[in-house]
């Protein structure tokens, strides 16, 4: 049996809708399976991971505190890659913007003033948009592969805090554990619901994915990303620079990351820590392309993402299965995600040896 | 033995697993092929190879899981992006997630068992030789392996017809197409050879370098060695002088930390990573060196017309 693809006249709408949904279902019965192989029931375990976290106020709250950074980070991601700029140092960015933002509440811990989060806060997006310029500029001035430099950064950037937080930074009041002195209440940013955690981060990542939703789809700077993420060449003859579109998509997903990252230290760590993110700048990788690179859709890829990892966390508990299930059912969902893609553009045929081949032409390639 | 020798010895232990990934990704690439899964491939095979010398007590059977598990996960993205026509930047980024998420899952059991060391392998009479004989011929397999691989691939890709079929694809598949070479067939064969040279990387990892099981123990590794092929400009044996620099830069870190120069041991930790950038700007920076070496289907998608 062989699998052949034949070219659709054009992208079907139908799976363009469909796809997403079809790899959730898809994950869902790849985690059974697995579940299954560890020796649990796997519908009970699926229960406890994907449902049960939607029935108590706490773990609601939980994901949306875990999804702010996921949409965050995910929507600067989706108008990196289509631009075709391949940012996939957002978690060096997310922990950069976190340090820059700290500045303030750990340097002058002493100055109390409404200003404070605000200046936090921006600060955290110079942070991250300061990181990304590195790649940005290596690609745009010395040719360098983004890829791999801003991967390399994030090492780095992990290295930097872990210094920091052990080093120049260390309270002087935490008998030598490596964290930061506790942020000052006016330093924290606030809960939005008198019920549990949720904090003004969530608010940020609708806001954010809103406004660039709205900057894709009706004004002449989307449409510069879409021509350019397209056809470099298109684009130049419209008189756009990609080298410009480099800086631009980098510095904004930059900025993004470091938001995220300022925003989970101060709304949910309260401090600086070595370890300040379970890989959400990854995860947001996932997240940007199982919302198909619509900022909208990059919203609800986040909220389920976010349950992935607090599902993780409870059936760690419930069936002390390791919570690095989390991990693998996000490279499943993103494998998924991706074979699901090719209906959108592909018809999908098998064929059969021994029966004659129908001489299709469609032109492909 | 000497203090000079010992040092070398571990740059050698050091390189090796970078040189073989490198090697397997530059020929998945000579065939037009990105996969950024090389660091889940490895680490995949790092895990099975510890596990299979766990279960039968010999390193060797452990070699053969870490080449068959990275060779048998390179498939996965094989078909996403050979069969289905996925992007390859985002299925090799899915193979690394994946890669570190199940070796993380099935090394949940291995966790601070000790392992098998890799037993060495003297060669009569070579290994007397004085300085030479105990740095290159009192070696373990992987070693071994790993030179002649690199020897091998160069004369497999430069001297031999399939080698030459490779490239042709890699530069133009539509033409390679149209001459009858078969395409995909050829890119699935590329694809699996780096898998399983990832695999053995890892293999080296859990069987010689740190004789054990740690979590994300290929820590970079596999993103250093997609470096390391455009350091090398596609061309084995650079792959090997440029393996072994960054065994030299990774170790050289290692023995600051040890002489304490007051340098805080996360500045010489980052120092692999920052070389890493560095070299890459060092070589890339040309835009027309750079057109000139790169296989100029790398990447691209092919649909075979019939």
């Amino acid at each position: 049996m062989r699998i052949e693809l034949e070219r659709r006249p054009r992208a079907s709408a139908l799976y363009a809708v469909l796809s997403p949904f079809i790899a959730l279902i898809l994950t869902v019965i790849a985690g059974g399976v697995m579940f299954w192989l560890l020796g649990k029931d796997p519908v009970s375990a699926l229960y406890s991971f994907f449902v049960e976290p939607l029935l108590d106020v706490w773990s609601l709250h939980e994901i949306a505190i875990k999804a702010a950074p996921l949409i965050l980070i995910g929507v600067g991601l989706s108008v990196c890659y289509r631009s075709n700029n391949w940012n996939i140092g957002a978690e060096g960015q997310f922990i950069m913007g976190a340090i820059a933002g700290s500045i303030v509440p750990v340097v002058f811990h002493e100055w109390h003033s409404p200003l404070v989060l605000p200046l936090m806060l921006v600060f955290g997006m110079i942070g991250g948009a300061l990181y990304a310029a590195i790649p940005a500029f290596l690609k745009a001035n010395m040719n360098t592969n983004e890829i791999l430099s801003s991967l390399m950064l994030v090492y780095i950037a992990q290295l930097f805090l872990d210094w920091m937080v052990r080093g120049p930074w260390r309270s002087p009041e935490a008998y030598n554990f490596p964290v930061t002195r506790d942020f000052a209440p006016e330093a924290v940013l606030p809960e939005i619901l008198a019920s549990g955690r949720t904090n003004l981060g969530f608010v940020f990542a609708i806001v954010a994915a809103v406004l660039i939703w709205f900057m894709m789809r009706y004004t002449l700077k989307g449409f510069e990303i879409t021509v350019l993420g397209q056809s470099e060449r298109a684009g130049r003859f419209a008189g756009f620079s990609s080298r410009r579109m480099i800086w631009f998509s980098m510095l904004l997903s930059g900025a993004l990351a470091g938001l995220a990252g300022i925003s989970e230290v101060s709304g949910n760590i309260n401090k600086l820590q070595p370890i300040i993110s379970p890989g959400y700048g990854f995860t947001a990788i996932i997240v940007a392309f199982l919302g198909r690179l619509n900022p909208l859709g990059i919203i609800a890829a986040g909220l389920f993402l976010a349950l992935t990892y607090v599902g993780g966390e409870a059936v760690q508990l419930t069936l002390s299965v390791s919570d690095k299930v989390t991990r693998v059912f996000q490279g499943l969902l993103l494998f998924f995600v991706l074979s699901c893609d090719t209906l959108i553009l592909y018809r999908i045929r098998l064929v059969f040896p021994g029966r004659a081949v129908p001489a299709a032409h469609g032109g492909a390639e | 033995m000497g203090i000079v020798e010992a040092i070398l010895l571990t740059v050698i232990t050091a390189a090796t697993p970078l040189v073989l990934a490198a090697l397997g990704e530059l020929v998945t690439e000579r065939a037009g092929v990105l996969n950024l899964g090389v660091e889940g491939m490895m680490i995949m095979g790092a895990v099975l190879a510890f596990a299979a010398t766990q279960a039968t007590g010999s390193p060797y059977v452990g070699i053969l899981a870490g080449i068959a598990g990275g060779a048998l996960f390179s498939l996965l993205f094989g078909f996403l992006t050979l069969t289905l026509v996925a992007n390859q930047v985002a299925t090799g980024l899915a193979l690394t997630i994946l890669g570190l998420g199940i070796s993380g899952q099935i090394g949940e059991a291995y966790v601070g068992m000790s392992g098998t060391k890799l037993p060495q392998i003297a060669i009569p009479l070579l290994s007397d030789i004085p300085y030479l004989g105990s740095l290159l011929f009192r070696q373990d397999l992987i070693f071994y392996m790993s030179i002649a691989l690199v020897a091998g691939t160069s004369w497999f890709l430069f001297k031999s017809r399939a080698g030459l079929k490779i490239r042709a694809i890699g530069d133009n598949h539509a033409s390679a197409h149209a001459l009858g070479i078969g395409v995909i067939r050829i890119r699935y064969l590329a694809v699996m050879f780096g898998g399983a040279c990832a695999g053995l990387a890892g293999a080296q990892l859990s069987l010689v370098y740190t004789p054990q099981w740690v979590e994300n123990m290929s820590a970079g590794r596999g993103w250093i060695a997609l470096a390391l092929v455009v350091f090398a400009s596609w061309r084995p044996w650079r792959l090997l002088a440029g393996g072994y620099l960054f065994g030299a830069v990774s170790i050289s870190q290692l023995h600051a930390q040890a002489l304490g120069l007051g340098i805080p041991s996360q500045f010489l930790s980052a120092l692999p990573y920052a070389a890493t950038v560095v070299v890459l700007v060092l070589i890339s920076h040309n835009r027309r060196t750079t057109l000139i070496n790169t296989p100029a289907s790398l990447g691209k998608p092919f649909v075979p017309d019939r």
